[in-house]
């Protein structure tokens, strides 16, 4: 069965650490180029075809503002 | 399938936990201490017990974690957290009580609060966060600055000559008869994030069953106190920190860990590594 | 079973006290002259009775630090302790102030600096009324000067406690502590249930929300010029405390041409100086602050204002002295005697005294 995911970001409250990269399978998010309001460089979906919704980059936000939606293929 | 198609309610796998406030947290980019917050939350949402819990903040950097949590908070004088929930506890034992601590708070100028808690087996949970430094003074040395570390007033690395062993205070937790359940957790990648969870989760629940002591230990980063990037320093403890203070459960239902023992056996012997914050 | 004659140690008065007032939970350290407090709570096992916790803690920072946290959800707690040990309280008793809370801590006071000695003395006034620890706090101070007051003023302490919401100390000392007497004890109340402090304590954290916002108790505060409304609410208190708390007893004071002030033990004395003088036709009287914070200015200027002369009895080097010299502006001269390091004056000396002050 195959899933396909998507992420809500809480770009205000993203502070651009990229622990969540790390913990991506798929290189599906990165840093954007553009900066919030409080100048950190936030997270964007660079592939977003490739997300599956494993939630791995949310349980290791330390801000809690990634949400996390799958669906079944 | 679009974005749109995918952003539905029953397709909804996680979500930020609303026992979290809305609060940015003050703390740096990557701070382990969000990651904490954020399972302690969970596993309290999920137990069902945002109106039965009171937690004990600390001094130190999460000295403002009542400020994201949800829930009733007393915030200690520096070091007191454990005397201050083995009180609440027993005044109001239906209520679920747990600290949480820095290693500065909790190993050094706590160290005899925490002692005599897990001795008196004081039916709590307590959540102790290591990452070797005193973070909110500006980087300090800590009872937990591994050897050879450099910090602002080890800032040729700590000589243990000098200043002292890097303290496994933990371990010596798991042996006092009052504490029932001990471990060493992490949070920086995702299957530890959810190990942790599991047994943040065992933490709590346990205070049902009037047995002592549930101790969790997060061996954690201070990307800023450590001048590195919170990925550099993630990867720094992996290949640093943990080989000093290694993951796993030291103490489950009141037992012994089967390596336990045989692990501190060998702590006659000296640490002959130095651990350097900078490359070499 | 309404009252009941007992003959008892001041400090055994104080741990009965606590548990026949509906205390919810003592916490304290051993140490000397004050150890039959906790000695005599052990043995009466009043969480068999009441349901009030007694716990023997690690150390006096770890009692003064369960109180504060026995006291932010709401409970009546207490502590006890003697000098050293209440100088280890300090830093906790500000938190206590700080987060404005309510708790009773009793300090049967021994001579210091230092170890010092375990002799009864007076000389933690000025730590006790003037702060002890950091930050613009007061400590509502109760000067007990027999065993009966040692017990009536737990309760009263606690009411104190609450209706400030502020540390309040029992500054009693070795003598008091030690001394057996006579006390009348009341039948055992009940403790406030916890739907009674969800009602009427809504500052605390008791862990049960239902469904308002959660509370935080903490004495932390970012922003000066919030920590500075704190700070006025807080002053605002102590100036309400010293309008309506202030306490004292006037003894044979009405045709007086000179007074003692005195408290606690050395009140007690100075009352047989009293009896000594006045056969001798010197017509003396004796003040007593009974709240040594707030300190009974107004009784004291206006009793002390009349006379010709003040003698302040401490069994310290002079500290009270400096209250009540400021209290008749200096405009009667005052004298102080003082015995100190645990030595007790006798009614002979503080009579001598009196001659001495007098010619």
């Amino acid at each position: 069965m195959a899933f396909k995911g998507t992420l809500v970001i809480d770009t205000e409250k993203c502070k651009g650490c990229s622990v969540c990269i790390t913990g991506c399978p798929n290189g599906v998010i990165a840093l954007a180029k553009k900066v919030n309001s409080k100048g950190y460089n936030y997270l964007e979906m660079v592939k977003p075809d490739d997300c599956i919704g494993c939630a791995n980059c949310a349980v290791i936000c330390p801000d809690g503002v990634i949400e996390v939606y799958r669906a079944k293929v | 399938m679009t974005r749109e198609d995918i952003i539905k309610p029953e397709n909804l796998v996680y979500r930020r936990t609303p026992v979290l406030t809305d609060n940015v947290m003050h703390y740096c980019p990557g701070c382990g201490h969000g990651v904490v917050h954020r399972i302690i939350a969970e596993v309290i949402e999920e137990m069902g017990i945002q109106d039965n819990v009171v937690g004990i903040s600390p001094v130190g950097c999460s000295v403002l974690a009542y400020n994201y949590f949800d829930v009733d908070f007393v915030e200690a004088a520096h070091g007191r957290a454990p005397a201050c929930a083995s009180a609440i506890k027993r005044l109001r034992p239906d209520t679920y009580v747990f600290s949480y601590q820095g290693d500065g708070d909790l190993a050094s100028i706590g160290c005899a609060e925490v002692m005599h808690a897990c001795n008196r087996g004081e039916n709590i949970t307590m959540i102790f966060i290591n990452n070797g430094i005193y973070g909110m003074t500006g980087g300090q040395m800590a009872p937990t600055t591994l050897e050879g570390m450099e910090t602002v007033t080890c800032p040729y690395g700590r000589d243990p000559e000098l200043m002292g062993h890097t303290m496994r205070l933990t371990e010596v937790l798991a042996q006092l008869p009052g504490t029932y359940y001990v471990t060493r957790q992490a949070v920086y990648t995702p299957v530890l994030a959810r190990k942790c969870k599991k047994a943040i989760r065992q933490a709590f629940e346990n205070q049902k069953l009037h047995k002592g002591v549930s101790f969790v230990e997060i061996t954690s980063n201070c990307n800023s106190g450590w001048k590195m990037t919170p990925v550099q320093a993630n990867k720094w403890m992996e290949e640093n920190t943990l080989k000093y203070f290694p993951l796993g459960d030291m103490k489950v239902d009141g037992k012994f860990a089967p390596n336990f023992m045989e692990r501190v056996s060998t702590f006659d012997q000296p640490n002959e590594t130095r651990f350097s914050l900078r490359s070499k | 079973m309404a009252k009941e004659l007992k003959l008892m140690k001041g400090n055994q008065a104080i741990a009965e006290a606590a548990i026949r007032c509906g205390c919810d939970g003592y916490f304290g350290y051993p140490i000397t002259p004050q150890s039959e407090v906790l000695e005599h709570l052990m043995a009466e096992r009043p969480y068999l009775k009441t349901g009030m916790v007694v716990l023997q803690a690690e150390s006096e920072l770890a009692s003064i630090n369960m109180v504060y946290a026995g006291a932010s959800t709401g409970k009546r707690v207490m502590t006890s302790s003697s000098s050293p040990g209440f100088s280890l309280m300090q830093e906790g008793l500000s938190y206590i102030a700080g987060a404005e809370l309510p708790a009773l801590c009793v300090n049967v006071v021994r001579g210091g600096p230092g170890l010092g000695t375990i002799q009864p003395s007076q000389s933690d006034y000025f730590q006790t009324t003037k702060g002890g620890g950091h930050g613009d706090y007061r400590l509502i101070t109760l000067a007990p000067s027999s065993v009966q007051e040692m017990y009536d003023f737990v309760e009263l302490g606690f009411d104190l406690a609450f209706k400030y919401r502020n540390p309040v100390a029992i500054l009693s000392d070795g003598v008091i502590g030690q001394v057996m007497e006579k006390v009348m004890i009341d039948d055992y109340k009940p403790r406030w249930t916890n739907e009674y402090i969800e009602e009427h304590c809504p500052w605390a954290a008791t862990g049960h929300r239902a469904g308002k916002k959660s509370t935080i108790v903490t004495s932390l505060e970012l922003d000066s010029l919030k920590q500075e409304g704190v700070n006025k609410r807080i002053q605002e208190k102590y100036r309400k405390c010293e309008e309506e708390d202030a306490r004292y007893e006037a003894i044979q004071c009405d045709d007086a041409e000179f007074i003692f002030v005195a408290y606690g033990s050395a009140a007690r004395i100075c009352m047989k100086a009293v009896e000594l003088a006045r056969a001798e036709g010197i017509k003396v009287g004796l003040v007593r602050p009974i709240t040594l914070w707030p300190f009974p200015k107004k009784a004291v200027a206006e009793i002390g204002g009349r006379m010709k002369k003040i003698l302040c009895v401490e069994m310290s080097a002079g500290q009270m002295i400096e209250d009540v010299k400021l209290a008749v502006e200096c405009k009667v001269p005052v004298t102080h005697y003082g015995r100190f390091g645990g030595v007790i004056p006798t009614p002979v000396e503080i009579f001598d005294a009196l001659k001495n002050m007098i010619k």
